[in-house]
């Protein structure tokens, strides 16, 4: 910690830029599954499914909740409090929101039929959304870290805490912008 | 006048060196402050190399022990193995006339565990987490990596790692067998061989703890090199060894995390009955019910880190060879723009040529095209290294300790590994070639063995850097001559079993009366991989004597190098540099510059002389 604060000369905290540069090898890793979705859909016996509308319900909280911390973030550098504080809550239960919709959407996917040890094209489906999820919990982790701070700690802007904050706000904005590509792929590919 | 030069090297530092309050601060060193924290849960980038490093060896001695043990059945399959009893337990069958032999399985688990522990646990984290930990904030002028901690855990996820596949070692049913590729069926299906029930579950967890300390060292490799480089050291200035520890970490950034997706996949296949990989299969005459996958899918996924993995292996070594050779040569590297121009070209082909592992697995031959040209180019940055290693060589004025004879036995094994890497590179010619020795012997010289060397020579370079002592140069040259030596008897001859079409990875090749001549060729290889082993031993107890009782470093730059990390004290302190950061003004080699000095280096952090031009390095 110490070294990197007085060690900067380039713009960028490399704390953020360590968290790019571990993006960029999770962007690889669904490149992969997605890749892998392509190269097997083509090779033919693929079963169409109608995708549950749980998950368009799904994408639109993921997608709040994005706004809704960008929020916080603006509320905790304008230095409103109250905003920062309470949008910081609401993206939390956003955040949980969507992966109990998750499971909820594996669930009405299971009721038509598609099951995990099925055909590949739902198998697929359920390794990449709950790889995905994975990542979810692992913001949803981060979320927890700052609402800590923000309850915590004693109300203060400093340079700090906008970088500790900007951390999670970039990680969350990841796996939202994330989750749209994978499910704008999934529904493109049927 | 070695000690004038390092006084006049101090003062250089303390007058214009660059402040960054380092040391007004002391909370850095809280996290050093009990033997735990410094030497076991060490945030220190100088300590965590060595625990890399020290558990590389532990792993090199495990795997090359093993392949012993499997070339003593290859070599004398006649012969009694009672003795190894002890050891192997179970493993060893003894009939009714005392004559002890090796269980096939346990063959097939031993060459499994040979592979997969030499290529990750060795040649990937040992030499490249070494040595990038080493070196990188070294060499850069920084006080430690960006992130510290999670360094610390890059080292204890390998460590994990470590201690799973250690553990699997010992399971009843032995460890994963299928070959350290892993394809399915074999690493896909419990019920498919010994090894592939808890053996393989265990392989594949601690293979996915191993990419997460990879992908955990390669995000702060990166992150050092682009930010925390001292005052001066542009990217140009760096030293060969930091431009390929970077690209490496680059490379290996993007591909593991894709041996993790096939991983993953492979995790359902094995547990929630998916079958990404699995299709129409029959164990014991009883159909399974996966139905739909493609095992070619997971050949793709794995070889996609897989061949880019080779380069995360070799690239290192290369650094550090042409580091070394600067060095002792007493002459700059010979085109240090074209070394970082083919590095980067050999990473970015290292992407594309990923299918050349399945020629014969039944890929399009059409697109088999495209992968046969995009590696058959890389033989031409590959080919601008040797040649510039050789031209640094040329004329220069050597000095043969150990650390350059390995430096020059890594280009002589480069060399023959990579020609015969022109004739498998060609889809036709693997026809015939694949799955042969003629395989083994080319991947052995040109990674195995090559990387090795790059890996002694940066160990016998910077041992006295780690441990303030230098090691024995008469068994370091004699370690090096048996190994130079003793790698060639065991891989030469496999090229013409593997023309003759000798299959690899065969227990016995009793049956084959086409291969039956080939007995004394397999006796020799045996003993001269006995022997060259028994040289190793030396290399390690020459390691281990040398830490406590080894001559004793009395000043700062031993070889006279100009790179940054020998500024620094000879006992490593916490933030590298007692004061300020030395700032760089020069390019790494500027060797034998000026005729008319009697010292013939100048280091990075001296400013430019008046009738010095001011270049681009």
């Amino acid at each position: 910690m110490s070294q990197v604060e007085y060690q900067r000369r380039n713009k960028i905290h490399p704390h953020k830029f360590a968290l790019w540069v571990a993006m960029a090898s999770i962007i690889m890793m669904f490149a992969a599954l997605t890749s892998a979705y392509l190269v097997r859909q083509a090779a033919g016996n693929w079963l169409e499914y109608r995708m549950p509308g749980l998950f368009y319900i799904n994408t639109a909280v993921i997608l709040l909740s994005s706004f809704t911390l960008h929020g916080a973030y603006l509320g905790f550098k304008a230095g409103k409090e109250l905003l920062y504080k309470v949008l910081l809550v609401i993206s939390f239960i956003l955040g949980i929101a969507f992966v109990v919709l998750q499971y909820y959407g594996w669930m009405a996917l299971y009721d038509i039929g598609i099951y995990l040890t099925g055909n590949p094209s739902g198998a697929f489906f359920y390794m990449i959304s709950g790889l995905h999820a994975v990542h979810v919990l692992g913001g949803i982790a981060a979320l927890v870290v700052a609402l800590i701070h923000a309850f915590v700690l004693k109300f203060k802007v400093t340079r700090k805490r906008k970088n500790r904050f900007q951390l999670v706000l970039h990680y969350w904005h990841f796996v939202d912008v994330l989750w749209i590509y994978l499910f704008v792929f999934v529904l493109l590919q049927h | 006048m070695a000690s004038q030069v390092a006084v006049e090297q101090d003062a250089i530092i303390r007058e214009e060196g660059y402040d960054d309050h380092f040391h007004e601060h002391h909370h850095g060193d809280k996290y050093q402050s009990n033997f735990i924290t410094t030497y076991i849960f060490s945030q220190d980038h100088k300590i965590i190399a060595r625990q890399f490093l020290i558990t590389g060896i532990f792993w090199a001695i495990v795997g090359s022990a093993m392949s012993i043990i499997f070339r003593m059945q290859l070599g004398f399959p006649e012969e009694s193995l009672a003795w190894l009893k002890p050891i192997l337990g179970k493993w060893i069958t003894i009939s009714a006339d005392g004559v002890g032999t090796l269980a096939p399985e346990f063959y097939y688990a031993l060459v499994t565990m040979h592979g997969t522990i030499i290529v990750f646990f060795v040649l990937t984290a040992g030499l490249s987490g070494t040595f990038s930990n080493l070196l990188i904030p070294l060499q850069l002028g920084a006080r430690d990596m960006a992130s510290p901690f999670l360094n610390m855990l890059s080292y204890w996820f390998f460590f994990l790692a470590s201690i799973v596949m250690f553990f699997s070692l010992f399971l009843n049913t032995g460890p994963f067998s299928g070959g350290w590729t892993a394809y399915p069926p074999l690493s896909a299906l419990p019920q498919a061989s010994t090894g592939s029930g808890a053996g393989m579950t265990l392989w594949i967890v601690s293979l996915v703890f191993f990419v997460v300390s990879v992908l955990l060292g390669g995000i702060n490799y990166i992150t050092t090199v682009l930010n925390l480089r001292t005052k001066g050291m542009s990217l140009w200035r760096m030293p060969l060894t930091i431009w390929a520890f970077f690209i490496t970490a680059i490379i290996g950034l993007l591909s593991f995390p894709v041996l993790a997706s096939g991983f993953f996949l492979l995790m359902f296949d094995r547990g929630l009955g998916t079958s990404f990989f699995l299709s129409e299969i029959y164990i014991a005459g009883e159909a399974l019910p996966q139905v739909g996958g493609s095992p070619i899918l997971y050949q793709h996924l794995f070889w996609f880190l897989g061949h880019p993995e080779v380069y995360i292996i070799i690239l290192p070594a290369m650094g550090i060879v042409s580091e070394v050779m600067s060095v002792h040569a007493r002459k700059p590297i010979f085109g240090y723009r074209a070394m970082v121009y083919s590095i980067l070209a050999i990473a970015f082909l290292s992407f594309i040529v990923w299918a050349h592992h399945m020629f014969m697995a039944g890929v399009n031959p059409f697109i088999s095209n495209f992968f046969v040209i995009f590696t058959l180019i890389i033989a031409v940055p590959s080919a601008v290294k040797v040649f510039n290693w050789i031209s640094t060589l040329y004329k220069g004025n050597l000095r043969l300790n150990t650390p350059m004879l390995f430096a020059i036995g890594f280009v002589s094994m480069f060399i023959s590994g990579g020609l015969t890497g022109i004739f498998l590179g060609n889809s036709a010619i693997d026809i015939v070639m694949h799955d042969t020795y003629f395989v083994v012997a080319h991947f052995h010289i040109v990674m195995g063995v090559a990387a090795f060397f790059g890996m002694f020579a940066g160990v016998y370079n910077w041992f006295p850097k780690m441990f303030g002592r230098f090691m024995n140069e008469t068994l370091g040259k004699i370690h090096f001559w048996m190994t130079m030596i003793g790698a060639y008897a065991i891989f030469w001859p496999m090229h013409y079993l593997g023309m003759a079409g000798v299959p690899r990875r065969y227990y016995s090749f009793d049956t084959f009366d086409a291969f039956s001549h080939f007995d004394g060729t397999n006796k020799f290889i045996t003993i001269a991989a006995i022997i060259t082993f028994g040289a190793q031993l030396l290399f390690v107890v020459n390691f281990f004597y040398s830490i406590w009782y080894g001559k004793k470093m009395t000043t700062k730059n031993p070889w006279q190098s100009t790179t940054l990390e020998w500024t620094t004290p000879i006992k490593g302190i916490h933030g590298n540099w007692p004061g300020k950061l030395p700032v760089v003004h020069r390019w790494a080699y500027d060797y034998s510059k000026d005729e008319t000095s009697d010292v013939d280096f100048i280091p990075q952090h001296h400013p430019l002389t008046e009738n010095e031009v001011r270049t681009e390095h």
